[in-house]
């Protein structure tokens, strides 16, 4: 399970520390295991999608969530969201093949070093933390950007 | 036969030897699962009792003989089964009130110690509204509730609760860096707004054994009730419930080589006869109308439904397990392999270990964290070896955040472990250090 590349993105995790700007921050925690991440996505437009400016996080965690945070945020900045959403589905198969699937490389990149994880049930979720705090996150930027929350309110807190 | 005495003797002075006052490999024999291998093959080290423990045979031939020969619904029916399962279960609480020194009348079958400490906590907010009688367990706004930051959730979160549905205020004990209760501020924590004081008789993550007594003196002359949380010390030595000081004690079968789904809330009399029930409904009536029913006295009043006769069974035959091994033997096994295991633990560079490190008013759970290493890969790596841990926060986060720890790996030692077995954990963090180049 412990593939070279998780450990390297352990070791040497890329994109690591909060950034600004943001659009939205989430802290997912996986309470059976002590996992926490904390996640930053920034959103720009490119041609009308949404493009995944930047994704920034603190994973506070063990080696496979540290690990598939890091490999998340190398494969998805840059990409739409829509683009990023097929890797997460793709990612989130992987995880519930146990092990039995023939994971698509194209489609994963190093994603795919996780493959050994899904023999694993107890550590599914380490590997799947990032991704859930990034869908999260981006959901509620996405919605942020349609009703976005107004400057100013009056006193009473009416939405003015 | 070395006595108990002379091994916790030797033990204070170092690690006199592998020898233990239980005959291992007889205690192993009774234990089918310990057959099994595990992760590569290898054969099961198991350090997790403290969050359930394996069944000796004994055990198991209990609990299926209740089914395969008297099992009826206990408490009800005039045929033969149901004579022969009353008996069952009603013997089952007499053996277990022995067990403890208790009285039978006294001991109130639960689903587990969690379900037993929300007994409790229910007992004292149903009180609003249960009559005159219950006064003594109602709390509102301006009452206090006191914990510590020890606690397991299970005898924390039902206190939190309580005081929201009540408005009463929640306070607590702090801990010192290794692990044992603050009572410096006990003199102001424990004060006539008091009304009842929650703490564990044994910590599930330190192994401290906080001054209960004590506690418990300084809350009776204040009139506050004292619930102490037995599940990981019931099961591990000699608990007399007339020395322990409180008015309640909980505890799990599970965790004591008995059925899963059987707890005990041990309660005095005088006071479960004026508590009000937490779950109601069949089992615990006496007259019940359209209107409004009445309710039976202690113990039936808090065991509503089916009893769970045949776990009861289970944990009658633990008992009499325990009592054969003898628990003065069953405490003093278990600190010679904690004493063993702190020694060869506090030996790794790189590794500390939550809690006190000598056996003094310690039992046999070690928590520790590795440097660089997160508890989740260490317990992977102990998994890969066959070692059995806990990893996470083992239901005790405030406690983790005091001690300074995001999360930890926990060995707990029963009565089928072995020193060996210790020694396989200490080589299995340095194999995890290692492993991930922190060595």
């Amino acid at each position: 399970m412990y593939q070279e590349i998780i450990l390297e993105h352990y070791r040497r995790p890329l994109h690591a520390g909060l950034r600004e700007p943001f659009d939205a921050q989430v802290q997912h925690i996986n309470p059976t295991c002590g996992d926490e991440v904390t996640l930053r996505v920034a959103l720009k437009d490119a041609g009308g999608e949404p493009v995944l400016a930047d994704v920034s996080y603190d994973a506070l965690g063990c080696s496979i969530s540290q690990a598939s945070a890091s490999v998340m945020a190398d494969m998805i900045i840059g990409k739409t969201v829509g683009e990023a959403m097929d890797i997460s589905e793709a990612f989130l198969k992987l995880m519930q093949s146990r092990g039995e699937a023939e994971p698509d490389e194209d489609m994963l990149g190093d994603a795919v070093a996780f493959e050994g994880v899904a023999k694993y049930p107890a550590r599914i979720k380490c590997a799947l933390l990032g991704w859930m705090a990034w869908k999260d996150a981006t959901a509620r930027a996405l919605s942020e950007r349609a009703e976005p929350e107004p400057a100013v309110q009056d006193p009473d807190g009416e939405k003015l | 036969m070395t006595s108990a005495q002379e091994i916790t003797t030797a033990t204070a002075s170092g690690i006199a030897g592998r020898g233990s006052v239980l005959d291992i490999e007889a205690v192993r024999a009774d234990f089918p699962i310990l057959g099994r291998a595990v992760r590569g093959g290898n054969h099961l080290i198991y350090l997790d009792s403290g969050a359930t423990s394996h069944k000796p045979r004994q055990v198991l031939d209990a609990e299926r003989d209740f089914y395969t020969t008297h099992n009826a619904a206990a408490h009800r029916g005039a045929h033969l089964l149901g004579e022969e399962a009353t008996d069952a279960y009603e013997s089952a609480r007499a053996r277990i009130a022995s067990f403890l020194s208790a009285d039978p009348g006294e001991i109130v079958f639960t689903k587990s110690a969690t379900e037993a400490v929300n007994l409790v906590a229910y007992a004292m907010s149903n009180a609003a509204t249960a009559g005159a009688q219950a006064d003594r367990f109602a709390v509102g706004p301006g009452d206090e509730v006191l914990v510590t930051e020890a606690e397991h959730h299970a005898n924390l979160v039902p206190w939190q609760q309580l005081c929201q549905r009540t408005g009463a205020t929640l306070r607590w004990f702090g801990v010192t860096p290794d692990g044992r209760l603050d009572l410096a501020g006990m003199d102001e924590l424990i004060n006539d707004r008091t009304r009842v004081v929650a703490v564990t008789h044994q910590s599930n993550v330190t192994g401290v054994v906080p001054p209960v007594a004590q506690i418990a003196a300084a809350a009776h002359a204040h009139g506050a009730l004292v619930l102490a949380d037995g599940a990981q010390s019931v099961p591990h030595k000699p608990v007399d419930v007339t020395g322990v000081g409180a008015d309640f004690l909980v505890f799990s079968g599970h965790k004591m080589l008995g059925p899963s789904g059987i707890g005990v809330l041990w309660g005095r009399r005088e006071l479960l006869e004026s508590m009000p029930p937490f779950i109601t409904g069949g089992s615990m009536i006496e007259v019940v109308r359209m209107e409004g029913s009445t309710f039976l006295p202690p113990p039936d009043r808090f065991e509503a439904g089916v009893p769970a006769a045949a776990q009861a069974v289970g944990l009658a035959a633990a008992c009499n397990y325990l009592d054969t091994l003898g628990m003065p033997n069953v405490a003093a096994h278990e600190e010679a392999l904690t004493a063993h295991a702190l020694e060869a633990l506090s030996g790794i560079a790189g590794l500390r270990i939550l809690g006190p490190l000598d056996t003094d008013h310690r039992g046999g759970a070690v928590s520790f964290v590795v440097d660089g290493i997160h508890p989740h890969d260490v317990g992977q790596v102990l998994d890969e070896l066959g070692v059995a841990v806990r990893t996470g926060h083992h239901c005790a986060w405030p406690l983790h955040r005091a001690l300074g720890a995001q999360s930890s790996t926990r060995a707990t030692f029963y009565v089928y472990n072995t020193h060996d077995e210790v020694d396989a954990l200490a080589e299995g963090v340095r194999q995890a250090q290692k492993f991930f180049g922190t060595a």
